[in-house]
């Protein structure tokens, strides 16, 4: 999952081709840490989507910019525009529906 | 077919399978979201013995690897009924599947009380929150206000109190049910400010959440209070529904067993936050697992012998 930054999102978030997954995370957020490995299951098994990931320490405005404020936090990016989000630590099938696969 | 099926891959749960993977018994957990439970939440854990520090992730990861190192197998469904059937019990899961065990352990843990507001749900994540120590950061010099009277609530009020710039302590009683010494900390905070006697009856927002109101319960009065977050601690709740009809729920929701984690259902064993009892801990749900899974071989042994 590529980390993007303030300078990066538009370009690889906003303005992608594909549907673009989110993960908002963060180094001390035990929940997002027990996502990860399976973001990147879906990663390697969803090409459709294309998976991404903040760190909201480093990235504070990005946070605020997108009214997230509580990790982990999942936002899929269709065409610029936010389509769909999730809040806390959700299950297999959850991310499933978020990504479509 | 497995010897035993665990329902809940919490503390209580994955040492459950440690203890019957070491009895040499076959055994299922099933776990709905993530191994590792509710301690996931936090980052530093310091009542657990042997390791003075230990994050919670770190604790569910290295637990979860021990399982599943003495063959423990894992499956990542949740569970919506058990039935018996025959000798055996069969534990249905959402997405349609049947899970068949001789013995099963009930080890699903506690989820956070709601405050069962309208819109409640959708502000989760953007202005309510039921972890103080897990989104405080986002509320930095931001008024907020922590709702409960118990320990939780009086500790995320002093965290919060070192982030915020203002702190309303809500509580629909007069006394707290938490330590005089939180409460006298709080005191001494020029930051927070007690509203006492009320209860949360609206959440005012657009897209996030801008205020709260509260009713005195004396006497009907309404104040509002404008702010960016609120902090819910007004406890958990365990959820046992979809195992009501077999084993016996006290009027919490709790699943009515002793200390040897029998429920009233042969064959079926509680373990962790979900039992009735006085302290819920990582110490109390791990020694419940170990327990269950003793009785539930025990159980399944008593079964083998007799041929069935
Ligand atoms: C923020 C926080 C900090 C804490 N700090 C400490 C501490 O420092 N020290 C300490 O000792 N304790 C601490 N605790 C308490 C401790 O986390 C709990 O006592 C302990 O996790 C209970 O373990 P459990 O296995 O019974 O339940 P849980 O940890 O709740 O685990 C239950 C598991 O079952 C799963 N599950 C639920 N229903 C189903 C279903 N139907 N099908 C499949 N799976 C299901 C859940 O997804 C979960 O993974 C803390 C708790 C919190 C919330």
């Amino acid at each position: 999952m590529t980390p993007v930054t303030k300078e990066t999102f538009e370009s690889e978030v906003l303005k992608a081709e594909k549907p673009v997954l989110v993960d908002f995370n963060a180094g001390w957020c035990g929940p997002c840490k027990a996502m990860k490995p399976i973001l990147e299951e879906f990663e390697a098994s969803t090409p459709d989507v294309k998976f991404v990931s903040v760190d909201i320490d480093d990235q504070d405005e990005l946070a605020e910019d997108w009214d997230v404020a509580s990790i982990p936090c999942l936002v899929l990016f269709k065409g610029g525009a936010e389509a769909k989000r999730s809040v806390g630590l959700v299950s297999r099938d959850a991310i499933s529906e978020l990504v479509g696969a | 077919m497995h010897d035993i099926v665990v329902i809940g891959g919490g503390p209580a749960g994955l040492t459950a399978a440690i203890y019957a993977r070491r009895a040499a018994r076959s055994v299922l957990v099933l776990e709905a979201k993530t191994c590792g439970g509710q301690i996931l939440n936090t980052p530093d854990i310091e009542n657990y013995p042997v390791e003075a520090h230990v994050s919670g992730f770190d604790f569910g990861a290295r637990v979860e690897a021990q399982a599943r190192g003495l063959g423990a197998e894992i499956a990542f469904e949740k569970a919506v009924g058990l039935r018996r059937d025959g000798a055996d019990w069969v534990v249905e899961t959402a997405k349609g599947g049947e899970h068949r065990a001789r013995a099963v352990i009930l080890a699903t843990g506690s989820e956070n009380r709601k405050l069962g507001l309208p819109d409640e749900e959708r502000l989760v994540g953007r202005g309510v929150s039921y972890c103080a120590t897990c989104d405080g950061n986002f509320y930095r010099n931001k008024v907020v206000a922590v709702v409960g009277g118990g320990n939780t609530a009086l500790e995320d009020a002093l965290y919060l109190a070192d982030l915020a710039e203002k702190v309303y302590l809500v509580h629909r009683r007069d006394g707290f049910r938490g330590e005089e010494t939180n409460v006298a900390r709080l005191k001494a905070r020029p930051n927070v400010e007690f509203v006492l006697n009320a209860t949360v009856r609206r959440l005012v927002a657009e897209k996030r959440l801008q205020a709260i109101e509260v009713e005195d319960v004396r006497d009907g009065s309404v104040r509002t209070l404008e702010l960016k977050g609120l902090f819910v601690a007004v406890g958990r709740i365990p959820e046992n529904q979809n195992f009501a009809s077999v084993v016996e729920l006290d009027a919490s929701g709790y699943v009515v067993a002793g200390e040897d984690c029998h429920t009233r259902a042969p064959g079926v064993f509680v373990a962790g936050d979900n039992r009735v009892k006085p302290l819920r801990q990582l110490v109390t749900a791990t020694a419940d697992g170990a327990m269950a899974a003793t009785e539930a071989v025990k159980y399944v042994n008593g079964l083998l012998d007799r041929g069935t």
